[in-house]
């Protein structure tokens, strides 16, 4: 049987009245970048590390604090990593179990890396857009404010900082935060300023759009893509940056660590036949900065399709 | 006679140029880039716009919507006027007078959706009407303006140009403002789809009882959907009357030159006429020749050109021309 033709004109009228889902710029970039295997492994790896700094600590024998002092001076027999004494990645120094302080490091410099990269998008961006958008002398001492923070040298303020105002997570997420977002404000004012000449920009002014609401609606969503590249290769230099202050001994306090201050302590271990209280912590250093390299790249690939 | 809705009365945009090398406290050069302009605008009437590139004919337009600030003069739009208001004052003012671009994908958001574009100026001007409301208005002005309303959720880059058109023109609709400017709406399209945007422009103008400003150099197409015609030159209004008298026999020399210019669709007519070409460029608006603008390339100029600036004669039936030496030429105009 053929359906009549007033049925098919009303099937095909309904096939029009469904709603068609749009392809944003977005979707297309997450295909692209679901292309790029190496991106998409290093996205697992990190994950499987996030994974393991959240909850890698349930499956620890010893605590992270609790010091074993029939093992100091014996480290390099008694502490080695093994499944049977439940140090499985043996013991530091002081008898400390290595495996829940490398979960602790982890935690603390993905945290570092992370609180680093939220400053310099959510102040960097807005910052630079804010800036750009309104021009002229507003634009002019905005920037050249930037310009005076960046031309402090900024290791030698954190290191003053902790200094005299104590060692603390705090006081090194505050040096780090009052650094970060300097790059990403020169970078965001720069894209703003080619957006912003951009008819669409135009009509929601000619409209009445408030310009607060233009820079939210209409300028950030725009320059997204380039600052999600910046912050996720500034999420590794913020690591190294948190690892260098703590291999100075002045960043993370003891009995909290980080990935810089374990690696601070395996290197003045290593005369002492304990390979492994560097080794740990420096292979997940290395696996952390790789990782977010791999997936800067190919977000850069995926948002940018231009620059192929 | 009715009021006209809108009254541009000595309307000068100027901008400044700095001058290369110098010091940042010298005065910087001024580039008159619109110079005291002066028109009027019924309601339910069309305007349109012609001249060269670089004729100012664009920066007009924006000095009317506000996104280029006027130095001098007024814009009496409903008898307020907005040259002269604060920034808070003319966002209100902004629902009634609505813009279409000549970029049609340009002037969309690539990350927003259609539904979004549209809405956007429903949302900043009424932000009470409900989402469901909204969505509705929205669909329905798609349909009106030849879109399906089933795209609504899909994005610009997914639309061809003469499509962005339409989106744009629903954008500038949804207000359901009093006066539209279109600066060069069709000059980016191909001529197929360029018919289509200009028939649905003037569907909805008869529709709407629009007000509308018609911006193009393609003087077919004004000529088409205007029904008076203004010509700019140098930022300079040269001549104005009826869209059928201008083509036809028109006074200032300008404007002769600018109708021979436009070809005939028919070669043996385009064998027959001699066009009155004019020689050189548009002199640089940074020093605009003195006395009339357009004499360095006026055929009919004499030495008392230079001379002040030649006053808009009236020739009756509203046939404005800025010369003193005009005369009807017959000219065999593209119809």
């Amino acid at each position: 049987m053929y359906p009549n033709k007033a049925t098919v004109e009303v099937l095909e009228q309904a096939g029009h009245m469904a709603e068609v889902r749009g392809r944003s710029l977005w979707a297309d970039a997450r295909s692209r970048f679901l292309k790029n295997k190496a991106a998409v492994a290093s996205m697992i790896v990190l994950l499987l590390v996030a994974l393991f700094a959240l909850f890698g600590q349930v499956f620890a024998q010893w605590e992270r604090d609790f010091i074993d002092f029939s093992l100091i001076g014996s480290n390099a027999r008694q502490g080695v990593p093994s499944f049977e004494t439940g140090h499985y990645f043996g013991t530091d120094a002081s008898g400390r179990d290595l495996y829940a302080r490398t979960v602790q490091g982890t935690q603390i410099s993905l945290m570092v890396g992370l609180v680093g990269a939220m400053v310099a998008v959510i102040v960097g961006t807005l910052y630079g857009a804010t800036a750009g958008y309104i021009g002229g002398r507003t634009d002019n001492l905005m920037m050249r404010t930037v310009d005076i923070l960046m031309s402090i040298p900024f290791m030698f303020v954190l290191i003053l900082m902790l200094v005299i105002f104590g060692r603390s997570i705090f006081m090194l997420f505050l040096g780090i935060g009052l650094i970060s977002w300097l790059d990403m404000a020169r970078i965001a004012r720069g894209q703003t300023l080619t957006i912003k000449n951009k008819e669409f920009v135009e009509v929601a002014y000619a409209t009445g759009v408030h310009p607060a609401k233009i820079i939210l609606r209409h300028i950030v969503p725009n320059l997204l893509g380039i600052v999600i590249v910046y912050a996720t290769l500034l999420v590794p230099s913020m690591i190294i940056f948190e690892s260098f202050i703590s291999f100075l001994g002045l960043g993370v306090q003891e009995p909290n660590t980080s990935l810089g201050a374990l690696i601070s302590e395996g290197a003045a271990n290593v005369n002492n036949q304990v390979p492994w209280q560097l080794g740990f912590p420096l292979v997940f250093f290395v696996i952390i900065i790789f990782a977010f390299f791999f997936v800067g790249d190919g977000l850069r690939d995926a948002l940018d399709p231009k620059d192929r | 006679m009715t009021e006209p809705i809108l009254s541009v009365r000595d309307l000068s945009v100027t901008f400044d140029v700095p001058k290369k090398g110098a010091w940042p406290w010298t005065a910087p050069m001024k580039l008159h880039a619109v110079a005291e302009m002066n028109f009027d605008l019924m309601p339910g009437e069309c305007l349109g716009v012609v001249g060269e590139s670089g004729s100012g004919k664009s920066t007009l337009a924006r000095a009317i919507v506000g996104t280029v600030p006027s130095s001098n003069g007024n814009i009496i739009f409903e008898g307020a006027d907005l040259a002269n208001m604060n920034p808070r004052e003319r966002r209100v003012h902004r629902r009634d007078v609505q813009m279409i671009f000549q970029d049609p994908l340009a002037a969309l958001n690539p990350r927003m959706t259609v539904g979004e574009i549209i809405a956007e100026p429903l949302v900043t001007h009424d932000p009470s009407v409900s989402r469901a409301e909204r969505k509705k208005r929205v669909q329905e002005l798609m349909a009106r303006v030849g879109l399906l309303p089933n795209l609504i959720n899909r994005y610009p880059h997914e639309f061809s140009g003469g499509q962005c058109q339409r989106i744009g023109i629903a954008r500038a609709l949804i207000m359901k403002p009093k006066l539209l400017i279109c600066d060069e709406p069709v000059s980016a399209l191909d001529v197929s789809v360029q018919a289509q945007v200009v028939n649905l422009l003037m569907e909805l103008q008869k529709d709407m009882g629009l007000s509308m400003i018609f911006i193009a150099h393609d003087l077919s197409v004004v000529k088409h959907i205007s029904d008076r015609i203004f010509v700019m030159y140098l930022g300079r209004g040269m001549e104005t009357a009826d869209a059928r008298t201008l083509t036809r026999r028109p006074e200032h020399p300008y404007t002769q030159a600018l109708i021979s210019s436009v070809p005939i669709p028919d070669p043996k007519l385009e064998k027959l006429r001699k066009p009155a070409l004019l020689e050189g460029e548009l002199p640089s608006p940074l020093s605009p020749p003195s006395g009339c603008v357009f004499r360095t390339r006026c055929p009919k100029a004499r030495p008392d050109c230079a001379v002040g600036r030649p006053p808009m004669l009236d020739l009756g039936n509203g046939h404005f021309a800025a010369c003193p030496y005009h005369e009807p030429v017959d000219l065999l105009a593209a119809s």
